[in-house]
């Protein structure tokens, strides 16, 4: 379908396009299966100016919003949302600088990101804390002009590879979620250092490990916003970020959809192709309806934000929800129709069907996700009854 | 000048425009106009049914300057000292043409001390041979061959000359043709006279071996071609074969190269060099990958060939450049051509299709590769070789 | 350095087919695209406007003024401007024709210190242009280089593929060479280049602005033409082996035998 996008959209969706299709089809399969993190097609992104769609020019960036980034997260995904996660996870770790950092940091750390020169992670998730970011145990104490990071982050994307990481720490335990803080810290600070890479089912070109803090001293001007703000920049962070991930979904589902028609039309039993067969036709059917119905809503969603409304939270989950459970769904339908094929690694449809699941887990699972829409109805409907 | 369609012929049956290669022509106020993107190439003349397209303008013939004209000269490719295959090739099929036209065949032949090779270029029944023994030859420098055998056309007045399309044939012929301002057809693989007019017909593949064109050079004088090497049958040899070595030098103090080589480096791998090999064992997409090509490579031992390689396989990064046969690769003519898991590409097919027989195999029974296999057998290439290996070995 | 990249536009021939039965061409939904060969070709022009820290590379073209849209393309991709020769006089050039027109651009230009072209262009397979046009310029040419090991103002030390393997050369400029697929990798366009070119302009000169002779360019200057068009010979149908594994490969290797092939 047609979403009337500008020439300018249109650019970043054919360059996005160009690379999946030339750089990342070709090494997919291997980057999977040796779990090879994609540096070299990163510096394409970052050389064709992909990197800072979403910053303002200002600060090197192409003034676009949510939606442009999105445009190119899809792209990459159709081809591997294990490469898409390292590019999308850049700038999960930029918008905290974005939303809530000094014009100071802006100007140091945002041009740095839009050029693609650096990555960007952003460390929320530790092992007694996801979702219920009050469990947080890792503490920042403010010591003279440094603050001391003492603990450890988990399953951190881009963990290892990004030189930038927000990096969400207690600055007051006392006070639970309010007593968070975000800070920036760079790698090659003394006393940051990370845990082995993860092995994981699927995403596996992406790089997943530890963030390990012991006495690591950063500069007092690292500190996101003020003391206390950091559980606010994380969860404004993710209303962000979460269109990303379903644009993952969008893109891995597409993927997955055009893999299926083209081998359905290829593939003869009975004499005729499957495709000709209502059975096969009606899965695909559901499987493109699906698949468009995620992007509308996911377009639709990201254009929302863009405009810069006050409550983004529940359309925000919408779009994650939707667009993951389409995903996984798409990619087991695809593995269906590709039948014994589509379990084999031969050809690319397992692989996508590995990778659809943790679309449903990060970012705040679906639960969390139907949490988050809940509660907002709830408000919704309690300030209506007013 | 330019495209004419003839109102009054044209029945509007539209059987140029899907013929027209650039999309040029279109329908307005029912009649058929080319336009501007029209580039004259001519492929609409050919296709309409009522005569009604032609090309206006272009140049006349001056048929009296080329009374002069006469005679086949053969560009006598070496390397190394040697003669290349090729020119063998050009001389069998130059034989031919020469005692249609009733004129000499003759060879230019550059280098250094040649005398034997020259000799042996009339027992491939050449009737002269040009000869240009000096050591600043023995190395290929486009200008300096360019200008050496440009005055030789100006003192013996060929009307035809040949050349093989290998990489020195292609790198200088087109200079030549430029300094000579005549016309060149790169890469033929057919030959004929076209006895009223008595031009040579060159015939050539384009648009990626998809379609055959026929050119002539109607102007001018010489006509030129490359030729493509392994397309017509080598002369044999015929010690009796009369003609006459004919010693010719050049002033090396005046016709210089512009350029230095520094150095001459032979690369190829034994199991590369596709081009003279009678066996290839070819491997394609099918293979799986660049283990695949192991089996490939061990067959290839087994039965004493070369490695081919489609271009799906090459730009798949499973195997190097110099293996790929076809259009954009090499072409090849061997005994034997064994095609594994390649479906059988039409700019693959135009690389070895003269080969003179060949066994596919394939796991897709509809791959267009068997079309034009001698044996087809549909199955797994990891299945078959390696049984086949195992026949070869036990015989 | 002014580095002069010339640009063919063609149709994706891998999808162009001759209809056995009409004999015509059938070009559905073939689109044009840059001669791939000439990509790798502005490449290296780029690289090597890199390597020396500074000079331009223009991207030059002959054909209908739709070509416009792939010299943009060109833009993108590195070049810092274009010219297109576009002038119905030029319509119905052979390969002497079409490098007398180039060369002649080149004149225009002025001052150019390396032209470099793509090896051969898809649709025609000819190879010709690059040394015709040399020629014309009185310049050295060197064909199919796969490796510029040094550059300098002067003079280039190139590596030549040959049909044995490859010869280094030192060639004085300005020279004409012609590249191959292996030399480099070609960038993806990023946004910054696309943007730029949708803003340029494209300089688009007639017979006229580069002082052509009437007699020399187009079907007029042209040596050679087309007689005939027509689908390649199908091979002769051969033999399906069939019956299990092991049957087939002996069958197989009885014709091969009693065929003396092997």
């Amino acid at each position: 379908m047609d979403y009337f996008l500008t020439e300018e959209q249109q650019m970043i969706r054919d360059t996005a396009r160009e690379i999946a299709e030339k750089k990342i089809v070709p090494a997919r399969a291997e980057m999977d299966a040796k779990g090879i993190f994609p540096t070299e097609i990163l510096k394409v992104c970052a050389e064709s100016d992909l990197f800072g769609l979403y910053i303002p020019e200002e600060y090197g960036g192409f003034g676009g919003g949510i939606f442009e980034n999105v445009i190119a997260i899809e792209e990459l995904s159709k081809a591997c949302i294990g490469v898409s996660v390292s590019f999308a996870g850049s700038g999960l770790g930029a918008y905290p600088i974005l939303i809530s950092g000094s014009e100071e940091q802006k100007k140091k750390f945002l041009p740095q990101i839009a050029s693609g020169e650096q990555i960007a992670a952003f460390g929320l998730t530790e092992a007694n804390a996801g979702s219920d970011a009050g469990g947080t145990q890792t503490t920042a104490k403010l010591d003279g002009n440094e603050y001391v990071l003492n603990g450890t982050k988990q399953w951190i994307t881009n963990g290892g590879e990004a030189g930038i990481y927000t990096v969400i720490a207690m600055t007051n335990k006392a006070r639970g979620s309010r007593g968070a803080s975000a800070f920036i810290v760079e790698k090659g600070t003394p006393g940051f250092s990370f845990g082995k890479k993860e092995d994981k089912m699927g995403i596996r070109a992406s790089a997943t490990r530890e963030l390990i803090f012991e006495d690591c001293r950063i500069p007092k001007e690292n500190l996101i916003g003020k003391e206390g703000m950091g559980f606010l920049v994380a969860m404004k962070t993710l209303d962000k970020s979460r269109p990303g991930i379903a644009a993952q979904g969008v893109g891995l589902a597409q993927g997955a959809l055009d893999e299926s028609v083209k081998y359905a039309r290829k593939r003869v039993q009975f004499g005729k192709p499957v495709i000709a067969f209502q059975a096969v036709q009606h899965m695909l059917a559901d499987m493109a309806v699906q698949t468009e119905a995620a992007r509308a809503l996911t377009y639709a969603v990201s254009k929302f934000i863009d405009s810069a409304p006050k409550d983004i939270s529940k359309a925000s989950a919408f779009s994650k929800l939707y667009s993951s459970d389409v995903a996984m769904k798409v990619t087991v339908d695809a593995v269906q129709v590709f039948g014994g094929y589509g379990y084999m690694k031969e050809y690319p449809v397992e692989k996508m069907m590995r990778d659809a699941k943790i679309l449903q887990i990060y970012e705040g699972t679906n639960q969390i996700q139907r949490n988050v829409i809940g509660q907002a109805l709830i408000k919704e409907y309690a300030k209506r009854g007013k | 000048m330019g495209l004419l369609i003839d109102k009054e012929q044209c029945t509007m049956c539209e059987a140029c425009l899907s013929s027209c290669p650039f999309g040029s022509l279109e329908v307005r106020d029912e009649a058929i106009y080319a336009t501007e993107s029209c580039t004259l190439c001519g492929a609409c003349i050919d296709a309409c049914p009522m005569d009604a397209i032609s090309i206006e303008g272009g140049r006349e013939v001056e048929e009296d300057s080329f009374a002069d004209y006469k005679g086949i000269l053969i560009f006598g490719e070496q390397r190394q000292g040697k003669v290349a295959s090729v020119v063998y090739e050009l001389l069998g099929e130059g034989r031919k043409l020469a005692d249609q036209l009733g004129e000499e065949l003759s060879v230019v032949l550059l280098g250094a001390g040649l005398e034997e090779e020259a000799k042996k270029l009339i027992h491939g029944s050449a009737d002269k041979v040009y000869l240009y023994d000096d050591t600043n030859l023995e190395k290929f420098h486009d200008d300096v061959f360019t200008e050496v055998i440009a005055n030789l056309v100006h003192e013996v007045k060929p009307s035809i000359m040949l050349c093989g399309a290998t990489a020195i044939g292609r790198s200088f012929f087109p200079i030549l043709a430029g300094k000579l301002k005549t016309g060149l057809t790169a890469d033929c693989t057919e030959l004929a006279i076209d006895k009223k007019e008595g031009y040579i017909l060159q015939t050539r593949p384009a648009f990626g071996g998809n379609i055959m064109a026929t050119i002539i050079c109607p102007y001018t004088r010489p006509q030129m071609a490359t030729i493509r090497a392994k397309v017509f049958k080598p002369a044999p040899l015929d010690i009796h074969h009369k003609g006459e070595v004919i010693t010719k030098s050049f002033d090396s103090t005046k016709i210089k190269s512009r350029y230095v080589i520094q150095q001459v480096v032979e690369t190829v791998e034994e199991t590369a060099n596709i081009a003279d090999a009678d066996i290839i064992v070819s491997g394609g997409r099918g293979v799986g990958g660049p283990e695949g090509f192991k089996l490939i490579e061990e067959l290839a031992l087994a039965i004493g060939g070369a490695v081919g390689a489609s271009r799906a396989a090459v730009d798949a990064g499973w195997i190097k450049y110099p293996h790929q046969v076809g259009q954009t690769g090499k072409t090849v003519c061997p005994k034997l051509y064994i095609a594994c898991g390649i479906s059988g590409a039409i700019q693959h097919l135009a690389g070895m299709q003269s080969a003179d027989v060949i066994v596919a195999i394939n796991k897709d029974k509809d791959a267009p590769i068997f079309d034009v296999a001698t044996y087809g057998i549909v199955g797994e290439v990891d299945e078959i070789i390696p049984l086949l290996i195992k026949k070869l070995k036990k015989g | 350095m002014k580095i002069v990249v010339c640009i063919k536009e063609v149709p994706a021939t891998t999808k162009v087919k001759i209809n056995p039965e009409t004999n015509t061409l059938m070009r559905e939904g073939v689109e044009s695209i840059i001669n791939p060969y000439d990509v790798y070709a502005l490449e290296e022009g780029v690289c090597v406007k890199e390597r020396l820290g500074g000079g331009s590379v223009v991207a030059l073209s002959m054909g209908p003024p739709q070509v416009e849209r792939s010299l943009k393309e060109a833009i993108s991709l590195g070049a810092d401007e274009a010219i297109l020769l576009s002038d119905r006089a030029f319509a119905g050039s052979d390969t002497l024709a079409t490098s007398y027109t180039l060369a002649m651009a080149l004149d225009k230009i002025g001052d150019v210190g390396l032209v470099i072209c793509g090896k051969q262009a898809i649709d025609g397979d000819t190879a010709q242009v690059g040394p015709e046009m040399s020629e014309k310029l009185d310049i050295p040419f060197v064909a199919c280089v796969r490796k510029i090991l040094e550059i300098t103002e002067e003079k280039a030390i190139v590596e030549r593929m040959t049909d044995d393997g490859y010869d280094v050369i030192e060639l004085p400029l300005p020279a004409v060479i012609t590249v191959v697929k292996d030399i480099n990798t070609p960038r993806i366009a990023g946004l910054k280049g696309k943007m730029r070119a949708k803003k340029a302009r494209i300089t688009v000169w007639t017979a006229t602005d580069i002082n052509a002779d009437e007699e020399r360019i187009g079907l007029t200057g042209s040596t050679t033409k087309v007689t005939k068009v027509f689908a390649p010979q199908p091979r002769g149908l051969g033999m399906m082996l069939e019956g299990s594994p092991e049957e087939i490969i002996d069958s197989l290797y009885d014709h091969l035998k009693s065929g003396h092939v092997i």
